[in-house]
């Protein structure tokens, strides 16, 4: 069991969302970056899935009744076990009563959580993800605030002996770890992948230059569902209406102001504004530490690139996954 | 058929670039057949006006044994295969739901903007609006959102040029031919010309929505007294 002592600024249960309802417009969520969230479940023992704590700029603080299994990957927040530091992308033991406290995120935007046994709260059309805006699923349906308690499953066979392993050690954390933005292929600073999108056509070639070239900066609106970006105006050739269509994570959409908006997990299902561009899958993680100010560049590449960097990234979480099974095979 | 790609993990199927019934019917019969075909690596299907998208992993459909450059290629094919020969697909019976609407005023801060975009005084607008019979093309972008066909031509408004970053539950909206009521706070771009008092998702009864694909909407203008009541007894 956890007890949230403090909440912080916007920290909710996530897992790797709700696929199968986008029909009913209930949006896929989960946690923005399933890359480090999936890597944190495994650095304690837990199928990908399993639910965590997803944070956003201030960090919750946090006390563990048992002993127990915890690994956080993602942003630089600041981060205290008890006294010491709270070492980050790695098993570290937390003892019974211990607690953590999540401070200011120094670098990026988002950390992920994970508890050996994961947080158990209700599946909700199939997943634990917290969907705010509905107000349901995760705990309650909101935002974790002080008094919250969070039930938690039992630790894997895995996280048994590195638990007793790290009992007997002076280090609260492995030596070792495992960093999800070392996965796969990364894009230079500040620039995210992309393709052209289904509406591309409908851009002058004015507006088609200025995508791929003119850097972005993220507007004060920034959130799970997506980031409203500012920059040059991307205006389509004429004024066209359409039928609203489909989106997917990663989306660049164009309302008729011309300023993009980047659509992240927590996205509407369907949207109507002309989609210009889709950012890469294995760039969401990059989406995900975003915050107002920062400056965002699109490159562009082919679909068979991106598929290539996805399938390459996977392999290297594969090798990370066969190198932790070893550990304690 | 044209099939378009929808980012790196997921393929638009074109079925026709109208709102009407005729398309809706294409739509679903696709969509049933791709069900039925269970193709691999396939995570989601999901039906719009006149596409289906389907969502995949890229990783899985090479374990299917797609080719790692032409992994899109691969599922496409699949997808032609499927819908060359697609089972014969009857005609789902809709219901018809009548919704009540409390129209302009706060609720509807935009009527105006479409009275005045139709040369229409905005009673005559809220009678034309509720006279009409809607048809549930699809429900997206919010949990129980419906697009509503069969909108009168004439009250047909551009979205807003920047959208809101909080429209309020239950709000009545008209975005271009379409229109719809947005079932949670949400951002949003369309008009606004009421709401109602009706919840249009509850996530724990079954099914959540209060409209499904294939329904039939009637408006029904209350004013705001009733409104009021509606929204106590519920």
């Amino acid at each position: 069991m956890i007890t949230v002592l403090k909440g912080g600024a916007f920290t909710t249960v996530q897992d790797l969302g709700r696929p199968g309802h986008q029909r009913d417009g209930v949006s896929v969520g989960g946690a923005v970056d399933g890359l480090a969230a999936r890597v944190a479940n495994l650095l304690v023992g837990n199928s990908e899935g399993a639910a965590l704590l997803e944070m956003t700029l201030q960090g919750p603080e946090l006390v563990f009744e048992e002993e127990t299994l915890l690994a956080w990957c993602g942003g630089g927040f600041a981060a205290r076990l008890g006294a010491e530091d709270l070492p980050k992308d790695r098993p570290v033991r937390v003892p019974a009563g211990g607690g953590v406290a999540f401070g200011a995120a120094r670098s990026g935007a988002r950390a992920w959580l994970a508890v050996a046994g994961g947080i158990d709260v209700p599946l909700v059309l199939g997943s634990r993800s917290t969907y705010r805006r509905a107000g349901f699923g995760g705990h309650e349906g909101r935002t974790l605030k002080a008094g919250d308690r969070l039930p938690c499953g039992a630790p894997s066979e895995w996280a048994r002996p590195v638990l007793a392993a790290l009992r007997n050690s002076p280090r609260t954390g492995t030596a070792w770890s495992v960093r999800p933005e070392t996965l796969g292929k990364a894009a230079p600073e500040g620039t995210v992948r992309a393709m052209r999108g289904p509406e591309w056509e409908w851009f002058g070639a004015e507006a088609q230059r200025r995508f791929f070239e003119t850097p972005f900066a993220v507007t004060k609106d920034a959130d799970r569902m997506g980031l409203c970006l500012t920059g040059p105006a991307l205006a389509t050739a004429k004024p066209r209406e359409m039928i609203s269509d489909a989106v997917n994570t990663g989306v660049v959409q164009v309302p008729p102001s011309g300023q993009p908006v980047v659509l992240l997990t927590s996205r509407q299902t369907v949207g109507g504004y002309p989609r210009i561009a889709a950012v890469a899958a294995v760039d969401t993680p990059r989406l995900a530490q975003l915050r107002p100010g920062d400056a965002l560049r699109f490159e562009e590449i082919s679909l068979a690139t991106a598929h290539e960097l996805y399938i390459g990234r996977e392999r290297d979480l594969n090798r990370v996954r066969a190198g932790l099974a070893r550990l304690t095979g | 058929m044209r099939i378009t790609t929808l980012g790196d993990t997921a393929l638009r199927i074109e079925l026709g670039d109208q709102i009407d019934e005729p398309t809706h019917r294409r739509v679903q019969a696709a969509l049933r057949a791709l069900e039925a075909a269970r193709l691999p690596a396939v995570s989601e299907l999901t039906p719009a006006y006149a596409t289906v998208t389907l969502f995949y992993d890229p990783v899985g459909a090479v374990g299917a044994g797609a080719p790692a450059a032409g992994v899109a290629g691969w599922l496409e094919a699949r997808v032609r295969e499927v819908l060359a020969n697609p089972p014969k697909s009857g005609t789902t019976k809709g219901r018809t739901v009548e919704i009540p609407v409390c129209y302009g005023g706060d609720f509807g801060p935009d009527l105006g903007v479409v009275a005045a975009q139709a040369d229409l005084s905005p009673g005559e607008v809220v009678k034309r609006h509720s006279r009409a019979e809607y048809f549930v093309h699809l429900v997206g972008f919010a949990p129980g959102f419906a697009y509503l066909g069969g909108l009168p031509k004439e009250l047909a408004t551009p979205r807003r040029a920047t959208p809101r970053t909080m429209v309020p539950a239950g709000s009545l909206g008209i975005g271009g031919a379409q229109t719809g009521i947005y079932p949670l706070v949400t951002p949003g771009g369309w008009n606004l010309i009421g709401r109602t008092p009706r919840r249009m998702f509850r996530p724990r009864e079954n099914p959540p929505t209060l409209l499904s694909a294939g329904d039939r909407v009637k408006f029904r203008a209350i004013t705001r007294e009733e409104f009021a009541a509606m929204e106590e007894g519920k």
